[in-house]
């Protein structure tokens, strides 16, 4: 099925949401579905939930503030559980997004674990990415830390309906940083998700953000992306290889024992894979 | 997707209570325990059947549970086990929980729910169903 899937894609705008949990990520993805059903345009959603690192379980719970548009044909939710990946998204979300993509939908918003300081994995995947923080989460010594305040094309201050909603603006007004590089300046909008207050104003900016996209930048990106899926997609391959190939074992051992360091091992276990797997036709 | 389930691939689950049904008390506690033995659960409240429906055909479950105790249930069911035929998905595993009197019990049986946990009853047993339910369909 991915087979059939690329060369269709790059059609989509993949919109990143990320931001601390609670901060009000998937109530304002179920105002932002709104905002694009309005203007005409079919968006799908991949909702990101952490699994337990004990049992792998996870309650997948996005969906159930997104139920504004449980019936409309052309929105389509699909929750997805991080599966003990790190950086906020899951292994199979990218592979996700380029189904959504190839399917046809106008828009794929993705929205990530909550997340706050260094989980960065959604810049690769989506084009503009929307950070939403609300009052309350740290102070402004939390909002300087460098990381995905970087990464963030749009901040949203979620909840500005909350008394410290004022000192948490100035706070997000002092952290972000001094230039993006280019042309883009990073807005900060102020919304209440619940009640749409701002949302229409944050999807102009989403749409500003994408319109002023350079398309050979975006083509660039797309090829960066498909190479380090490429990268995971060998890592997971060698991974397994290794895991179960007894022949492995002497090398671990001369890890654990401090013959060989944990580095030329892999480099070792490489050469052996390597010259042992025929190249593909 | 159907109830084939790959060696290593999470169970996956839709808990729903029917819209008007605020008692989910019960629903929340076997959430928590489906989590806890692995199960990736999408949980969901308050829900028309068609809504519930939808969402399990998006979310390509192997198992859609109702947690019900206002009545009502005989409807709710009933368009629930069509609307998952009439879309190809009459494989999901559909089981029941809450308030359902054995008379109806036995008449949801009869359609195809495939078990009911009502008082009495616990998380445990649910999940043992269905994890011995689910390893015939894919052995």
């Amino acid at each position: 099925m991915l087979a059939a899937v690329y060369g269709r894609t790059g059609k989509a705008h993949v919109v990143g949401v990320t931001g601390p949990p609670g901060a009000g990520k998937s109530t304002l993805v179920n105002a932002l579905i709104g905002e694009h059903r309005r203007a005409g345009l079919s968006v799908a959603v991949v909702a990101v939930d952490p699994s337990s690192p004990y049992g792998g379980g996870a309650i997948l719970g996005d969906r159930i503030r997104m139920s504004d548009h449980a019936l409309d044909d052309e929105v389509f939710v699909r929750s997805v559980a991080s599966r003990g990946q790190l950086g906020g998204l899951s292994s199979a979300t990218a592979r996700v997004v380029d189904v959504l993509d190839g399917f046809g939908f106008n828009s794929v918003i993705v929205e990530t674990v909550g997340a706050g300081q260094a989980e960065i994995s959604i810049m690769h995947l989506a084009q503009t990415v929307i950070f939403v923080a609300a009052p309350g989460f740290g102070d402004e010594t939390q909002a300087v830390k460098a990381g995905v305040l970087e990464i963030a094309d749009i901040f949203v201050l979620n909840k500005a309906d909350h008394p410290m909603a004022k000192k948490a603006d100035r706070s997000l007004h002092e952290a972000l940083p001094a230039s993006s590089g280019g042309g883009w300046r990073q807005p900060i909008i102020s919304t209440v998700a619940i009640d749409n207050t701002g949302v229409s104003e944050l999807f102009a900016k989403v749409r500003e953000h994408w319109a002023q996209l350079d398309p050979s930048e975006c083509a660039r990106a797309a090829t960066v992306r498909a190479q380090q899926q490429l990268a995971a997609a060998v890592a997971e391959l060698a991974s397994a290889y290794v895991s179960e190939e007894p022949d492995f074992e002497s090398l671990a051992k001369q890890v654990l024992s401090g013959q060989l360091s944990l580095k030329s091992a892999a480099e070792e276990a490489f050469h052996v894979i390597a010259s042992r797997t025929r190249p593909v036709e | 997707m159907s109830t084939e389930i790959a060696p290593g691939e999470p169970i996956r689950v839709l808990l729903a209570k029917p819209t008007h049904d605020c008692h989910d008390r019960g629903v929340r506690l076997v959430a928590k325990k489906m989590r806890d033995a692995g199960f990736e659960v999408i949980f969901m409240n308050f829900l028309l059947p068609e809504e519930v429906i939808r969402a399990a055909l998006d979310e390509d479950v192997h198992v859609v549970g109702i947690s019900t105790s206002s009545g009502g249930h005989l409807p709710l069911f009933g368009d629930l086990l069509a609307g998952l035929a009439a879309h190809g998905r009459d494989d999901a595993v559909v089981i029941g929980g809450g308030v359902i009197p054995p008379d109806d019990e036995k008449t949801l049986r009869s359609w195809g729910v495939e078990a009911i946990f009502g008082p009495g009853t616990n998380a445990e047993q649910a999940i043992a169903m269905i994890k011995r339910r689910l390893a015939t369909v894919s052995s």
